[in-house]
């Protein structure tokens, strides 16, 4: 278990040495969600009901930006090979780095939709929603995404590749972190979206880590 | 690998399957075979389509349109069903580590996807005089629009890597990871339907069909199961003959050398 935390402690520290990379994310997150209400209008109905899925979406791209980052830096340099031939279990390791990143490109999203929420005309009620969707989601985002930056470690076009790879197993997390917003707002039941979240949490949590150990093991030998 | 195929050649009970695991036999087996599953699926085609024009009725309430269902329909089943067959073969690729589960992988995507097309583009033509719109997001609609995006990324992901080994595997394991992740994605795009609720079209009141339909429907299935069977053989054919171009039974083989 030490393990994972030095992992974490270790990619932490990796990030702040070279902040711009996650601030872009994030970013770009700020910025998307931004150009809706400038494209569509500034009609306040408009833009709450469109918030929920806006937000999803933009939530979903900017976890995309930082995910080749994972293991790419450490594949390039040598690092990941290390890690494999260390004798703590693969496993644990890929669980730390995803928990790295999630800390920097997934908790600050939450952290950061609120604020976008209030542009978008969103109720207090919702913006609690919209929170707790995300940190439930957003967990999923970073372990599915993981699948893909082991699958596509040092292929060409790496990084279109595995947004064509990832994106389609999204569509769940999308579907119900955008639809509890949305529920919330109509005033229907939200528990329901939200126990689907979890579910969808720890069946990530159960499988995902050791999916992405075996395709590391491939990308190296 | 030829050691190890002898060691299971003496067990008599294992023999067959794992010589034929071995691209150097079962290549002439997969030649001998195309001819009867072409000729399968011409004669379930012929019967299929003579059916399903002639001897079908016309819908009651959908008239001659509907006869697209029998292309439609097949095609639909077709796609789904070869995603597990190929995620199947991949599996075991990845488990045994036979090159030629991979290689079968590797064939069926490209005909599953021209499947989960060719269904979304006949529902398409089906749904204009039928619904009066060329897309509804519905359920199944919709699952199958992601059916085709996952076969995509399968077809990507392998076109991507260059050595052919790392492909299988890492083909293997997303084609593994799609297949567990079609029900979730299948049940959460039929939830949020029923929660937006929004054109609400029905795809199961249609009315009980008739027996020469079902007839028909059936048939041409078959066809279609002989069709993909017949060009997943002849693209393992040239899979096997790309891949092992270094050994010496292809510079043997007539066809190489003529």
């Amino acid at each position: 278990m030490n393990a994972f935390f030095v992992i974490i402690h270790r990619d932490l520290l990796l990030v702040m040495r070279r902040k711009s990379e996650v601030l872009t994310a994030l970013f770009f997150f700020v910025v998307v969600t931004s150009l809706f209400p400038l494209g569509i209008g500034a009609d306040a109905a408009l833009l709450r009901k469109i918030a929920p899925g806006v937000l999803w979406v933009a939530a979903l791209l900017s976890t995309l930006l930082g995910l080749q980052r994972m293991f790419a830096t450490d594949y390039l340099d040598g690092a990941l090979e290390q890690l494999i031939l260390t004798p703590q279990s693969l496993v644990l390791l890929v669980a730390g780095k995803v928990t790295a990143h999630w800390l920097v490109s997934g908790l600050p999203l939450v952290l950061l939709a609120p604020i976008i929420g209030i542009q978008f005309d969103l109720d207090a009620s919702s913006l609690y929603v919209l929170m707790g969707s995300l940190l439930l989601g957003t967990p999923v985002l970073s372990l599915l995404g993981s699948i893909g930056a082991a699958l596509t470690l040092g292929v060409r076009g790496g990084s279109v590749l595995m947004s064509l790879l990832i994106l389609p197993l999204y569509i769940p997390v999308l579907i119900f972190g955008a639809g509890a917003v949305y529920a919330n707002s109509v005033g229907l039941d939200i528990s329901g979206h939200f126990s689907l979240l979890g579910a969808l949490l720890l069946l990530a949590l159960a499988f995902v880590p050791w999916v992405s150990a075996a395709a590391l093991k491939i990308a190296i030998e | 690998m030829s050691q190890v195929n002898n060691i299971f050649a003496s067990n008599t009970r294992w023999i067959n399957w794992f010589k034929l695991s071995s691209p150097s036999t079962f290549y002439p087996v997969a030649g001998k075979l195309i001819p009867i599953f072409w000729a399968l699926s011409a004669i379930f085609g012929v019967a299929g389509l003579w059916i399903s024009f002639f001897v079908a009725p016309i819908d009651a309430v959908q008239g001659q349109g509907y006869r697209i269902i029998f292309v439609h329909v097949p095609a639909s089943w077709m796609s789904m069903f070869i995603y597990l067959v190929m995620a199947a073969w991949a599996g075991l690729g990845l488990i045994f580590n036979t090159r030629l589960s991979a290689m079968m992988a590797q064939a069926l995507a490209p005909i599953g996807a021209w499947m989960a097309f060719l269904s979304l583009w006949t529902g398409a033509f089906w749904g204009k005089p039928m619904w009066g719109t060329w897309w509804v997001w519905d359920a199944r609609l919709t699952s199958e629009l992601i059916l085709l995006f996952l076969y995509l990324g399968f077809i990507a992901l392998q076109a991507a890597i260059d050595n052919p080994r790392r492909a299988d595997k890492a083909g293997a394991i997303l084609a593994l990871v799609g297949a567990v992740n079609v029900p979730i994605i299948y049940f959460s795009v039929k939830w949020w339907n029923t929660l937006h609720q929004g054109a609400s079209v029905s795809l199961t009141k249609a009315p009980a069909m008739a027996q020469t339909m079902l007839w028909g429907m059936l048939l041409m299935a078959l066809c279609f199961w002989m069709y993909s069977i017949a060009v997943s053989l002849m693209r393992v054919r040239t899979l096997i003959l790309e891949r092992e171009t270094h050994s010496d039974w292809v510079r043997q083989l007539k066809e190489v050398n003529s």
